[in-house]
């Protein structure tokens, strides 16, 4: 038996949402909404958790910075660390990492001419422990091991929509390859639409969102032809991290069906997305 | 230097080469806050700390006036620039309204986004705006 992906999940992991849990805020009439929407997500995963996340997802000047940047990182270690990120680490579980398949994935990676960069020892920022905390509310250890994939969604030159999407396919047939009884969530993280910096800060557009969401089940293909400019225009600077669903999106099969979708704004200056997806 | 397509988006900083280099030194100012003892070590002296970085003086002055619209337009990325409003423990908000044109106090921010954020309608392109 070789491993199997049984879901691909979106969603943003927008800081303030784990800040909102860690500080016990959530039954605000600020986040009440939110995490009512949340209800029927955790639900589906309480019901479906696989043996390993994939989670693809960003650094944000945590890891990386302008010293040094990759493109697209799998982290093969055996735990990592929440990190540090300029207001002490969030008090959430070590993330237990799952180094054979995260290994595999390079390896398989790498002979598909996708040059991954190896990470030994990464610390992991809220870009990947939120969804955890989205997905698993607040557990004394998560429930799944996780593979991080990191993707540069921050530092220009980024690798294209197109571009992750085809390596959202490699990871699809890496794991279908993958020689043991295993099942695989594949998570793609950030968006949706905002912009944090500059004189247009908190522009949202619903719109755009929306038809990303319904071709990201139909019609993928026209996700992956927008530009880096399509985003930030559209969808402001930081909405680019949408690039990400792409990665998610392309591990799953030709045909998907939606289990769950939201879409709640706005999360500090962000319109807030999730959607579960199952291979039809 | 190379005409960017995303340059006729208004009120925008994109980390790209010309960002990176204008910025580079801020940046990595910003970024040694993820350090505690940075932190402290910033909390006790800005100014003689910051002079550990070769950031410009006027880089320094927006840094010190917490001035976050000049530190991007000195080259600052903003999640670097996160860091020093979680240093001052202020909700990020504060930051974006103050670098929002016109300026936006916290809860004028924070009803703009509660209405549905900034409208995309007129904010696309510069020549949009008036």
């Amino acid at each position: 038996m070789m491993a199997r992906i049984i879901a691909g999940m979106g969603t943003s992991h927008v800081p303030g949402v784990g800040a909102a849990m860690d500080n016990g805020k959530t039954y605000e009439e600020y986040w009440q909404p939110l995490f009512e929407g949340f209800a029927p997500l955790r639900k589906w995963h309480k019901a479906n958790v696989p043996d390993v996340n994939i989670i693809v997802y960003n650094d944000h000047a945590t890891y990386y910075s302008l010293d040094s940047y990759s493109t697209f990182t799998v982290g093969v270690s055996e735990e990592f660390q929440p990190a540090d990120e300029g207001w002490g680490p969030r008090q959430v579980p070590m993330v237990k990492g799952h180094p054979e398949l995260a290994w595999h994935l390079v390896e398989q990676l790498m002979g598909e001419e996708f040059d991954m960069a190896v990470a030994g020892s990464l610390d992991v920022d809220h870009g990947l422990t939120v969804p955890l905390s989205i997905a698993y509310d607040q557990p004394d250890e998560w429930p799944t091991a996780v593979v991080p994939v990191c993707v540069n969604v921050i530092q220009h030159p980024l690798p294209s929509a197109a571009r992750c999407y085809k390596l959202g396919q490699a990871i699809g047939r890496a794991v279908a390859s993958f020689p043991e009884d295993i099942t695989v969530g594949i998570w793609g993280t950030g968006g949706l639409s905002h912009q944090l910096g500059g004189e247009r800060a908190g522009v949202i557009n619903a719109e755009f969102d929306t038809r990303f969401l319904d071709n990201l089940i139909a019609n993928p293909e026209a996700n992956a032809q927008l530009s880096h400019t399509d985003f930030i225009r559209e969808a402001g600077c930081e909405g680019v991290e949408m690039i990400m669903w792409n990665v998610m999106r392309g591990a799953l099969n030709d045909n998907v069906h939606e289990v769950y979708r939201f879409y709640h704004i706005p999360v500090s200056a962000t319109a807030y997305g999730a959607i579960i997806l199952e291979n039809s | 230097m190379t005409a960017r397509d995303y340059d006729d988006v208004p009120g925008t900083y994109v980390l790209d080469s010309r960002q990176y280099r204008r910025g580079y030194a801020l940046n990595m100012f910003l970024m040694s806050l993820n350090k505690p003892e940075c932190r402290e070590e910033f909390a006790r002296d800005e100014k003689k700390y910051l002079s550990k970085y070769k950031v410009t003086n006027e880089q320094a002055d927006a840094v010190l006036n917490r001035e976050y619209l000049k530190m991007l337009q000195l080259g600052a990325n903003v999640y670097y620039t996160f860091k020093l409003v979680s240093h001052d423990k202020q909700p990020p908000q504060v930051m974006y309204g103050k670098m929002s044109s016109p300026q936006l106090s916290f809860d004028e921010f924070q009803e703009m986004m509660l209405s549905g954020g900034r409208p995309i309608d007129g904010n696309r392109s510069k020549t949009e705006i008036k």
